[in-house]
């Protein structure tokens, strides 16, 4: 059992909701005391994993378990599951319509910034069955 | 520098109002959230067109001491509602981005 344990419903197709699950992380982390950099990056991680959630996969369920020493994320969505998840790594590959990108998502840097920005991320994916992503950031001292 | 006198040096119109005491640390110029996101900091003067809620929310999430929409970008209503709702700062100018960058660096 972790000190806190969050649960968010991110909804599909929201984007005025989209950061909603982010910006609540954020404000527990600083009530916590955590450092500002731990902070940012949970919240980058946790942010790029809403918005994949929106544009691909109807929306989704995210998990965060707080402890002194790291914060885990477990986000959790039922959409197409990713084909290639090694191509999908790739800083500048991208799938999100034309739509998605003149709100200035799809460069491609969502899977790339949330690896950069965590110390642990798994991808379990199966196509059409969705996709979870385990992610861990460490509070090193 | 506060958000206020940067308003007042480059006749920024103020769009919504935050806190418009805070201090601006620095700036940054983009429009590709994901990439502002991660390369923005905290207390910068985040200058883009990008007038959309997902921009408030990057401008949250970046801890950003205000946006400045360049050449008259639009806000749109729902970014608007946001905005307010979290205290974000938010202004408009005729400028391009380079012009007021080169200005706040000027001036800090």
């Amino acid at each position: 059992m972790s000190l806190i344990e969050l649960h968010y419903d991110v909804p599909g197709d929201d984007f005025t909701r989209a950061g909603e699950a982010s910006g609540s992380v954020k404000a527990q982390l600083k009530k916590l005391g955590f450092d500002p950099g731990v902070i940012r990056n949970v919240v980058i991680a946790l942010y790029e994993g809403e918005i994949n959630m929106v544009i691909h996969a109807g929306g989704g369920e995210i998990d965060v378990s707080i402890d002194p020493d790291q914060i885990r994320m477990v986000l959790r969505d039922h959409g197409p599951g990713i084909p290639d998840v090694a191509l999908a790594m790739q800083e500048g590959y991208s799938t999100a319509p034309d739509n998605v990108r003149a709100l200035g998502f799809g460069a491609g840097m969502g899977l790339p910034n949330i690896k950069k920005y965590t110390d642990e991320m798994r991808i379990d994916t199966e196509i059409g069955v969705g996709t979870t992503m385990y992610l861990r950031v460490d509070v090193k001292n | 520098m506060t958000v206020r006198e940067f308003a007042a040096l480059q006749n920024l119109q103020v769009l919504v109002e935050g806190d418009l005491s805070r201090e601006i640390g620095g700036g940054y110029c983009g429009d590709l959230l994901s990439w502002v996101m991660s390369r923005a900091q905290s207390d910068d003067c985040w200058f883009t067109v990008m007038g959309n809620v997902n921009a408030v929310a990057v401008s949250v999430l970046a801890d950003c001491a205000c946006i400045v929409l360049c050449e008259n970008a639009a806000l749109d209503e729902d970014a608007k509602t946001k905005a307010r709702e979290q205290g974000v700062n938010v202004l408009t100018s005729e400028e391009n981005a380079y012009t007021l960058a080169v200005s706040l660096g000027k001036a800090l």
